[in-house]
């Protein structure tokens, strides 16, 4: 299985009532691979990643991991196949410290169904020294007094933290100054040397040609061009972004994954 | 920081009349008044760390003592059946109570505030049916001079020790355990909680519940220590437990609150009416003094979250 794709769209469609927000989009991430998701606002970027997250139910296609149909219907599936997203606006509980925040909702219990406060500040304090996070002063300071890029620092952690296999970042830069973009960006890059496969939305191209291997393009709930970074660049990707002809130039610039 | 507000009002009363007020029958007096909105305001600091509100409480404390007394007198008004059916009844309509506002609340989506507010009106409206508006006073004599003014060991009043249980069990619940973890999860950020598998719903429930439960106990509580069901005694619980928490540190914004400073906001009242009255001054400034400390207890809690919010941190 190794070679394959961990995950893997095949003619996902979904619409809102007479909105056709997917319309069979076909997708692919492996390991070790950091793939972009760009379009324009509405071009169903969000929709796809809470079908993948298991948010929205699929009208029709096929959601495969590791090669297998699954059936995605709730975050808990999700999560228990190892899908992660990481949403735009980070759902962190400001009053919450680091660890709380990391473990929430899968909390480690000890003794007499105590909280085992102890093991789970280590394993966070690991978790976050693994991914080089270390502009944290404290693991039990509140989220509250982080900076936007230790937010998002501690909210990929927390995803990373239960042996995810894919993670999903929504726009982890779009509110960020140029140090703590770097310092994110960097951070996406050392999720693909782990071996996770990456799946990351951005209207940032700069930033997407930094850190994805290759590109996925989605207009209008259809995805019209697959580009590997390599062999592209942003002009071809503005153009298929906007572009009215889909068809023709996807027949021309798709190409094979790796 | 609120403890030493308690602390120096304790040491400017024991100051001017110490002898009085400092006095081991004053002190087990003023415990023992406290004891009774300590256990509503336990479940209440539950609820207001959710973000919530319960204003029923008060009048679920009452319907459950109409309950309760209506139980034991079908059951003949004496023996120790009677009392502990009669307790039981105390707890299943606290708690039925509390479930319907945590329904409410939780699955038809309607406001805290507006929920606990319309049973607040529906639990004292059918306490007073259920009764005809006259107190009842079927109470077994055993109950009263038991649990209502008997102490263990000579020392330390039953009620006082019920809601030293009632207090320390909820204590190490909220800091220690997962219920607690997810109680200041969803006051913090409810759509947080629910993406990290939460169910938010069912929480909400749970401690609506358990407020309805505390509130059903303080029922008994107050049935045992009075005789009566004081239907109209209870009028002011609600905001007494909510001063009582707010004062004691826990944001109405929720996600933030302990036990503890609870523990210190129903004492701070107590304290005050109880040293005012040692001081023959009119007991009515107790409840001047209250409505300002509440005041600047919300005060300095919004201070605190501006700074925040400036990104400055403690």
């Amino acid at each position: 299985m190794a070679d394959g794709p961990v995950l893997e769209l095949q003619g996902v469609s979904k619409s809102f009532g007479a909105v056709q927000a997917l319309d069979g989009v076909d997708l692919e991430v492996r390991e070790g691979e950091v793939m972009a998701l760009v379009g324009d606002n509405g071009a169903g970027k969000s929709t796809l990643i809470k079908c993948v997250a298991g948010i929205h139910t699929i009208d029709a296609g096929e959601i495969r991991f590791d090669g297998e149909p699954v059936q995605v219907s709730g975050p808990k599936d999700a999560a228990a196949l190892g899908i992660e997203v990481v949403y735009q606006d980070l759902a962190l509980c400001d009053n919450l410290d680091v660890v709380q925040n990391m473990y929430l909702g899968r909390e480690r219990l000890g003794p007499l169904r105590r909280l085992d406060e102890l093991a789970m500040e280590q394993t966070a304090r690991e978790t976050l020294k693994g991914l080089a996070v270390t502009t944290l002063k404290s693991v039990r300071q509140t989220v509250a007094g982080l900076s936007g890029g230790q937010r998002q620092s501690v909210a990929v952690a927390k995803a990373v933290m239960w042996n995810s296999r894919v993670v999903i970042l929504d726009e982890p830069t779009a509110a960020l100054g140029v140090a703590q973009t770097r310092q994110v960006l960097d951070l996406v890059k050392r999720l693909g040397q782990q071996g996770l496969a990456v799946v990351i939305v951005s209207h940032n191209l700069s930033d997407v040609f930094e850190v994805a291997d290759r590109i996925t393009v989605l207009r209008l709930g259809k995805d019209v061009a697959t580009l590997r970074v390599a062999d592209t660049n942003q002009q071809q990707v503005v153009e298929a972004i906007t572009s009215d002809a889909p068809a023709d130039r996807r027949a021309g610039i798709e190409v094979a994954p790796a | 920081m609120i403890a030493l507000v308690l602390l120096a009002i304790l040491v400017v009363f024991s100051s001017l009349r110490f002898d009085a007020f400092a006095s081991e029958s004053n002190i087990r007096n003023i415990l023992t008044t406290a004891s009774v909105l300590l256990v509503v305001a336990v479940g209440m600091t539950y609820v207001i760390i959710t973000a919530g509100i319960d204003l029923s409480v008060g009048s679920v404390l009452v319907f459950s003592g109409v309950i309760a007394a209506k139980v034991m007198g079908a059951l003949g008004g004496e023996g120790l059946t009677a009392i502990l059916l009669g307790l039981l009844a105390c707890l299943v309509s606290g708690l039925g109570w509390g479930i319907l506002n945590g329904l409410l609340i939780a699955r038809a989506g309607i406001p805290p505030l507006i929920v606990t507010l319309g049973t607040l009106g529906m639990a004292l409206g059918s306490a007073l049916l259920l009764t005809s508006g006259i107190n009842l006073r079927d109470v077994p004599t055993e109950l009263t001079i038991t649990i209502g003014i008997g102490r263990l060991f000579g020392v330390v009043p039953f009620l006082v020790l019920i809601a030293t249980v009632v207090t320390v069990v909820a204590g190490v619940a909220l800091a220690l355990t997962r219920f607690g973890r997810y109680t200041y999860a969803i006051g913090s950020n409810e759509e947080a909680a629910r993406r990290s598998g939460i169910d938010v719903g069912r929480h909400l429930i749970k401690v609506y519940a358990l407020s309805g439960l505390l509130a059903g106990l303080a029922g008994f509580m107050s049935l045992s220590r009075f005789g009566t069901t004081e239907l109209a005694g209870h009028q002011t619980d609600n905001l007494a437990a909510i001063a009582a928490v707010v004062i004691g540190g826990t944001s109405l914004f929720g996600g933030v609150g302990t036990i503890f400073g609870t523990v210190i906001g129903v004492f701070i009242p107590a304290v005050l009416a109880n040293g005012f009255v040692i001081l023959r001054l009119q007991p009515f400034w107790q409840q001047v003094a209250i409505g300002a400390v509440l005041i600047a207890a919300v005060y300095f809690d919004q201070l605190k979250r501006r700074q925040r919010e400036r990104g400055v941190t403690r």
